[in-house]
């Protein structure tokens, strides 16, 4: 078996790991065993999958051949990010949400967040909430003919579009 | 003055030394520290530092890490207030600290924010609590990288989601010496926790203290985190307990404790390394009566006095190891006579 990170020597280190009950494993030679700073005496609580984000990435049959995507923000492609071992600003999670779930997947075990929401997010969801119900009232009353409450809907919307909050 | 966190012993302290809630965040629509350019690391710590109140008794200290001595820097370290990573490298880093020196905020470490609350004991409700009220109040003021899925965007995957990292650092000699802390380290793993050595990440223990943290911050809450965490924790309080009880019925146990506050109490030279080996059978001596004349307390101190950089803060100067080692052995025994 060649090693997981490298691709050229052979595995002489085997790692397993489960969290939440989903099971990870890496082979890798004892170069890139030492490299990630499992030495023979490595057993366990030292290890860091900090330091495997890197080689999480590097897995060039799953690499798209052309990499024309850009985040919007800081201009960084997948291939980039991968070659770096970390995004490059938050945005790139978003742009590349597809292709980072993987790895998200197999360093947490899920992927649906469930803990405190950002109070200006929470805002941002409400907005979108109350945007989306504004719009299919204005689309009933148009289709209704009754047009005189479309302009009040339409200038909230407008105003909700531009930021206000809720 | 103010008494610090780190001077006394709270909640179970004959084995938590102390609790650690750390919670990262990022600012929207700029890079994360690691590609960030001079500009963009002064315009976060602006942005913070003016978010921060500036007087009144509460007020934050502002510091600017590149101005700081190095030996002030490691000191903080030592006082588990940063990490040893923020001092690798300084420029464009700044820090809060809060007048007890129970919150602490590293800025431009490897997220933009990076809100620290610590407490002696075993306290992880109030730690989050602090670390959390400090998260609102920035919240209010600032707009954080969030996503409906994937939680707090934070630079390394490892902490996306609620991006809380909990710890408490424990002192476990008898579970030390009963060889069983490679087994522990594999159980807790299974839970989604990890256990690591005194100042985290990559290092090793001293004294017999562990830090145990969980790992998994996505697709899970913050109470179901601590709530993990607090279960695995009390299991080990009692574990180690257990163990020190059986330990007590050696002659042995005593002879040790004994042994090291003679050599404590009149040693010339100390090393770090023999001083927290000593100081570890000394607390467990202390924490189970068989030493009355000296509290966890003064324990506690000594324990973060007595490293190197303290030292050197404290001589005002870089001191050759050999100095180092007789002012550490002048310390103790001033401390423990």
């Amino acid at each position: 078996m060649l090693c997981d990170h490298c691709g050229k020597h052979p595995a002489t280190t085997h790692i397993k790991r489960t969290v939440n009950g989903k099971t990870t494993r890496w082979n890798l030679c004892a170069q890139c065993a030492a490299e990630q700073g499992l030495t023979p005496s490595f057993g366990g609580p030292g290890f860091d999958l900090n330091d495997f984000w890197g080689s999480l990435f590097l897995e060039p049959a799953k690499r798209a051949p052309e990499d024309t995507v850009r985040c919007e923000d800081c201009g960084r492609s997948f291939k980039e990010i991968a070659d770096l071992g970390r995004p490059g600003c938050p945005s790139c999670y978003l742009t590349f949400y597809d292709r980072l779930l993987p790895s998200i997947q197999r360093i947490h075990g899920k992927t649906q967040h469930t803990g405190k929401v950002a109070d200006k997010a929470e805002e941002t969801v409400k907005r979108e909430h109350e945007l989306k119900a504004l719009r299919e009232q204005l689309a009933a009353h148009i289709a209704n003919q009754e047009y005189e409450q479309c302009a009040a809907l339409r200038d909230r919307i407008r105003a909700l579009e531009e930021g206000d909050a809720p | 003055m103010t008494v610090k966190w780190y001077q006394q012993s709270g909640a179970d302290g004959d084995v938590v030394i102390s609790t650690r809630v750390r919670l990262a965040r990022n600012l929207n629509h700029l890079p994360f520290p690691g590609s960030m350019t001079a500009e963009q690391r002064e315009c976060v710590i602006r942005q913070i530092f003016d978010a921060f109140p500036q007087d009144g008794s509460g007020a934050f200290r502002c510091i600017r890490m590149p101005e700081l001595s190095q030996w002030d820097a490691l000191s903080m370290v030592e006082r588990h207030l940063i990490s040893p990573h923020f001092i690798s490298q300084p420029d464009g880093e700044a820090l809060l600290l809060s007048p007890d020196e129970s919150v602490s905020v590293m800025i431009n470490e490897e997220d933009h924010v990076r809100i620290q609350a610590m407490h002696a004991g075993f306290a992880l409700d109030e730690a989050f609590t602090a670390a959390n009220c400090w998260d609102d109040f920035l919240d209010t003021r600032l707009h954080f990288a969030f996503d409906d899925r994937l939680g707090y965007l934070t630079q390394c995957p490892t902490n996306l989601g609620t991006g809380m990292r909990a710890s408490v650092m424990l002192h476990l000699p008898a579970l030390q010496e009963k060889g069983v802390i490679q087994q522990l380290a594999n159980t807790v793993s299974k839970l989604g926790l990890t256990i690591r050595g005194m100042y985290g990440e990559g290092s090793r223990s001293e004294g017999a203290i562990y830090q145990l943290s969980n790992q998994v911050t996505l697709g899970i809450t913050e109470q179901e985190a601590l709530e993990n965490l607090k279960s695995i924790v009390v299991q080990i309080i009692k574990e180690e307990r257990q163990y020190r009880e059986q330990l007590r019925q050696t002659p042995a146990l005593e002879d040790r404790v004994y042994r090291s506050l003679g050599v404590l109490q009149n040693a010339r030279l100390l090393s770090g390394k023999e001083f927290m080996s000593l100081i570890s059978h000394v607390r467990m001596g202390a924490a189970m009566t068989i030493l009355e004349s000296v509290d966890l307390n003064c324990i506690s101190s000594l324990m973060i006095d007595a490293q190197p950089a303290a030292l050197m803060q404290d001589a005002g100067r870089e001191l050759d190891p050999t100095e180092r080692d007789a002012r550490r052995a002048a310390l103790v025994r001033e401390r423990l006579k």
